[in-house]
């Protein structure tokens, strides 16, 4: 991945959020990322932090559970370590901008962010009339998002990538389309059977991903569904810890920098991260794809 | 008379406002207890919406700290996309949506991205989240924020989600399909749409506050609707609900 790609770091919102490869980019010192995404939480803060992102496309910035984002406000307002573009957005329409570059579509006209200011500070997204009908009917026009590459985190894969996901998705599936590669964490690898039995449940078909990691617990502190519970206390020690950019170089040091990789990461949480495993068991009843 | 929080109050008010067999965009905190208070009182064939992509009707069992956490998906109507949940506002589906803010104004519009100017902010706030589009789709917009000076002000500094614009029929003419802010809920009082500016007037006071704490509290000139009254206590049947619902007593204090 090269300095200066737009990245999706998750698309679901506050699920699901590919923590272990936003401290990997951190690791490895990309930079001037443009990070594209509806929300994912705090792994924005911490990449604007670090000064490896130029650019935030997105419609929410912050720490869902916290509060404000210390680095991105440090950032935004200060410009410290650097100032940032922000590309706003609302959800919706960030939405049909992945829908717009994963299906071909140059832009799609939305009614939903009519009247907000937010037209006036993205001047990508354009005020138009309907040519459809003779009275005047505003829209504004939303163009194709195309980012570099999309990380997402999913339940389970086989060794092709074939991954399947459950529970709310947010904008999983567009922005990973509309990426040029797309980057899957799994929290477990398993046999191509498992994947085949179930193709309704596949959100992304392994011909379209270009990486597979097995990475247990990869979203951590963000939960998985029917794997691992939200690590709510982790949010706040972080919302905590990164109020002054001394506390933040600290932060990032001991849970980013200073670990070789995730599976250092999980070592060092211990018996923390075993309390946030799911033991409960909710199965759905199984779907019968038999012929005759 | 029955003891309740302030905090309470709200919730039962934000309540009232749901009606049965309506489809709701929920969000988080209070709204999400209100929603299940309406559930449990006059609404049971109320839906709940989440913008993550989750449909529900029962409320969530367990705690929740954001919508995606695992108890708003075991047993929801639907877990699904972002698109398909929000293609629900933009298809005009939605009848009511609850959002909250750090400043509004008197034409209820709702700023939650920038004080100041947006291209060098004294304080840069989280943003929009879906928070415009629940704005300008929805067929009533429920507004939830705290009442002081510097939250109710005249002019926002950037309107992240539209109320009525610049009043009167600005709103229309912007393209907007969605009906606009039916009412807004603060902690001392409640606040409606009036006239035909679209401005917003005092409806009702709550219990315990008075007319002229509101008006010193609001930025603009707070004129009072005609039938300005006291906002109506809980009754036993709503705080009931609140109860069973708020099982720690999280809003009682």
């Amino acid at each position: 991945m090269p300095d200066g790609a737009s990245i999706v770091l998750g698309a679901a919102l506050e699920n699901a959020i590919p923590f272990a490869a936003t401290h990997e980019l951190i690791r490895q010192g990309k930079c001037d990322l443009n990070v594209v995404a509806p929300i994912s939480d705090i792994s924005t803060d911490m990449m604007i932090g670090t000064g490896c992102v130029a650019e935030v496309t997105g419609a929410w910035v912050g720490n869902v559970s916290g509060g404000m984002g210390h680095n991105f406000r440090r950032a935004t307002e200060h410009g410290e370590p650097h100032p940032i573009k922000v590309h706003d957005y609302s959800n919706f329409t960030i939405g049909m901008a992945f829908f717009a570059g994963a299906y071909g579509l140059p832009y799609v006209p939305v009614k939903s962010i009519l009247g907000s200011d937010i037209i006036k500070s993205n001047p990508q997204i354009k005020l138009a009339e309907n040519p459809f009908v003779d009275e005047p009917d505003p829209v504004a026009l939303v163009p194709a998002l195309k980012p570099d590459v999309a990380f997402l985190v999913v339940q389970r894969a086989d060794r092709a990538g074939n991954s399947h996901i459950w529970g709310s998705t947010g904008l999983t599936q567009e922005a990973s389309i509309a990426s040029e590669k797309i980057i899957v964490l799994a929290d477990e690898i398993v046999e191509p059977e498992v994947i085949a039995s179930d193709p309704s449940r596949v959100l992304i078909p392994g011909f379209g991903v270009n990486a597979v990691c097995h990475i247990p617990a990869a979203s951590h502190p963000s939960p998985l569904i029917g794997r691992w519970k939200r690590d709510n206390a982790f949010f706040h020690h972080y919302h905590q810890e990164t109020r002054e950019p001394d506390g933040f170089k600290r932060w990032v040091g001991e849970w980013v920098r200073d670990l070789p990789d995730h599976d250092a990461y999980r070592t060092k949480l211990g018996g923390e991260l075993e309390e946030l495993r799911v033991e409960g068991e909710a199965f759905s009843a199984p779907a019968n794809y038999a012929t005759d | 008379m029955h003891e309740y929080s302030t905090q309470e109050l709200m919730i039962i008010a934000a309540a009232r406002q749901i009606n049965d067999g309506e489809r709701i965009f929920v969000g988080m905190r209070l709204p999400i207890t209100a929603y299940g208070v309406a559930r449990l009182t006059h609404a049971p064939n109320a839906v709940g919406l989440f913008e993550s992509g989750v449909a529900r009707y029962e409320p969530a069992e367990d705690m929740l700290y954001t919508m995606c956490d695992g108890p708003n998906q075991l047993g929801a109507a639907w877990t699904t996309g972002l698109i398909q949940i929000m293609g629900l506002l933009s298809g005009g589906r939605v009848h009511a949506g609850f959002i909250g803010g750090a400043e509004i104004d008197r034409f209820a519009n709702i700023n939650t991205s920038y004080i100041g100017d947006f291209e060098n902010p004294t304080t840069k706030l989280p943003g929009s989240g879906g928070a415009p589009d629940i704005a300008a789709m929805a067929e009533r917009l429920i507004v939830i924020i705290n009442h002081q000076k510097h939250r109710l002000v005249e002019k926002v500094d950037f309107i992240t989600s539209p109320g009525y614009l610049t009043g009167g029929d600005a709103r229309k003419k912007a393209g907007l399909p969605g009906g606009g802010p039916s009412v807004v809920i603060t902690d001392r009082a409640i606040l409606r749409p009036h006239g035909p500016e679209n401005e917003l007037h005092l409806a009702s006071v709550h219990p315990g506050h008075t007319v002229e704490e509101v008006i010193e509290n609001t930025s603009w000139e707070l004129k009072s609707t005609p039938d300005l009254g006291e906002t109506p206590a809980p009754t036993k049947d709503e705080l009931d609900a609140l109860h069973r619902i708020d099982k720690e007593g999280f809003w009682r204090s």
